[in-house]
């Protein structure tokens, strides 16, 4: 039998995908032993049990100086300054990819900028937001912001060009004016394509937010592992890490059922 | 009541003559069939009676006056394809039509209007023999069904004048002769001038009360460009057909579409035609 026609059954299908999860926990837990026989003191690769203890201290342990439960404050801060962000950047750009993706004469305004805007790295930006904003909540949430918002006007625009244009025309036989098209048939159209757009800047948009956070802050998750990081205190960095993945994945597993639940016809009409 | 005149019309794209000095009159309530080979411009003339494209020279007047410079509701349209909109149910499809023409702000209707369109909505589907299919979205809908209900939602605006680009050219035999009596019956029924563009001589033959067929006189490789098409035949259908004058409505589909659980309809060629009965 070809290899392409090869289908693993669901059993299978579960163990291989398993699998290279395994593998990376198994390589971690032998190199870790191997490192903590040679030094029981070894910082870089810590057991598990030790980091065990350590999720245990920073989740279900309140701090001593502050009384705070330090992984979730952190998560509370660093999800504030994410959702803020995604909402405002969510906003914008559906307005201005909707304006883009709709009017020509939009677009022959505000494409080009926006293409250029793109190309702009938004961390080279991140300074003069602490210049010009000071080192509070307001430039974290900008650099975010600046960082996806360009993305997702430019792939929302695509996606309004995207649509046939019989549907358009459809449309206007119906009667319809610029702004009923842009309500009934463009936008419930754009919204499950925003949410796709939307899980794909999530990575970005955590990138960011930990950048920010590294450089300047005294709250949130990326502020915790470089702080950490000072002590070589792996047993706190890596479940930090861990649980920002998890997080992100959560999201971008929220985000892909609610796009099922409300929009049932977007799969099928692919 | 709309008749349609083209009066010298030309349409070129740079220096290609697509259609040259086409002159014709539509009566009121007819229903055209253009016809040719591919490339003669028939859907190009199409457009320009639906003003998604102008005509370089000439002038196509509607009920005597100057076309719209952009679409309207006067003329409704049924595409090969993308005609009805993949995020609304069959029902929703159809209502859209009557909110966009009442509802300028919200373009939704709500409580009492709302059941209005709805009913009158509900009447269109059980014409076009989508009854039972109201809650389904489109692509839940074979191509056969896909097509009556984009006939129905441009019906539920009252058209003067219905444009038609190769409506059922993608559909099997059974189920297009099956789609062509609704076709025949709505505009019969409704006060309608269709023109549709097909390459399938039978089809226009079967529905038309005229038929003209576009062609490039001259195809040589070094004339094509300055040579565009001309009218080749204007063909009367005879007997003549006269709209509304077969008013015996056909017996209404006596079972609904059935459900993913319900048991099969009894197999032929448009068992998912819920209308193949009116045939």
């Amino acid at each position: 039998m070809r290899l392409v026609n090869v289908r693993p059954d669901r059993g299978t299908a579960l163990v291989l995908a398993i699998l290279p999860f395994a593998l990376v926990v198994l390589a971690y837990v032998l190199g870790s032993a191997e490192r903590l026989a040679l030094n029981p003191d070894d910082k870089l690769l810590p057991s598990l049990g030790s980091l065990g203890d350590a999720i245990v201290k920073v989740a279900f342990t309140a701090d001593g100086r502050t009384g705070d439960y330090l992984l979730w404050s952190d998560t509370f801060a660093s999800l504030e300054r994410l959702f803020a962000a995604l909402a405002i950047s969510t906003a914008i750009a559906l307005v201005v990819g909707m304006l883009i993706g709709m009017l020509p004469v939009v677009r022959v305004l505000l494409a080009p900028f926006v293409a250029m805007v793109s190309m702009v790295p938004p961390l080279a930006l991140l300074p003069i937001l602490f210049i010009v904003m000071g080192l509070g909540e307001e430039s974290k949430i900008a650099l975010i912001t600046i960082g996806i918002t360009p993305y997702l006007i430019r792939d929302l625009a695509m996606r309004v060009e995207e649509l046939p244009r019989e549907q358009m025309i459809k449309a206007q036989t119906l009667g319809a004016s610029s702004w009923q098209m842009a309500l009934r048939v463009v936008l419930p159209q754009i919204l499950p394509r925003l949410m796709d757009a939307l899980r794909l800047s999530l990575g970005p948009a955590f990138l960011f937010l930990i950048a920010a956070e590294a450089i300047a802050s005294d709250s949130g998750l990326g502020y915790r592992i470089f702080l950490v990081r000072r002590y070589l205190a792996m047993d706190v960095i890596l479940p930090y890490v861990a649980w920002i993945t998890l997080l992100a994945v959560a999201m971008d597993f929220t985000l892909a059922r609610a796009r099922r639940f409300f929009f049932p016809w977007f799969g099928a009409a692919q | 009541m709309t008749a349609i005149a083209v009066r010298h019309l030309w349409k070129e794209y740079g220096d290609q003559i697509v259609l040259e000095d086409i002159s014709l009159d539509f009566a009121p309530r007819a229903f055209i069939a253009l016809v040719g080979p591919s490339g003669c411009g028939k859907t190009t003339f199409l457009r320009i009676l639906l003003s998604e494209e102008s005509a370089t020279r000439g002038e196509v007047l509607i009920g005597g006056k100057p076309i719209a410079r952009e679409p309207g509701a006067d003329r409704g349209v049924v595409f090969q394809r993308y005609s009805v909109f993949p995020h609304l149910t069959v029902l929703g499809n159809v209502v859209l039509a009557a909110e966009m023409a009442e509802a300028p702000v919200t373009g939704r209707l709500f409580g009492t209007r709302r059941r209005a369109a709805e009913e009158e909505a509900r009447g269109l589907i059980e014409e076009v023999g989508l009854k039972g299919a109201e809650d389904k979205y489109p692509a839940a809908l074979s191509g056969g069904m896909q097509q009556r209900l984009a006939l129905a939602q441009a019906i539920m605006r009252k058209p003067k004048i219905l444009l038609l680009d190769e409506p059922f050219g993608a559909l099997d035999p059974g189920i297009r002769a099956d789609i062509h009596q609704v076709m025949l019956k709505l505009w019969h029924t409704c006060e309608l001038t269709v023109v549709m563009v097909t390459h399938d001589l039978k089809e226009a033959f079967t529905l038309a009360t005229r038929i003209i067929a576009f062609e490039r006189r001259r195809n040589r490789p070094e004339e094509k460009a300055r040579y565009g098409a001309t009218i080749a035949k204007d063909i009367e259908v005879w007997p003549k057909r006269v709209a509304g004058t077969r008013i015996a409505r056909q017996p209404k589909p006596t079972f609904a579409t059935p459900g993913r659980d319900d048991p099969a309809i009894p197999s032929g060629p448009g068992r998912d035609d819920p209308a193949h009965e009116t045939a």
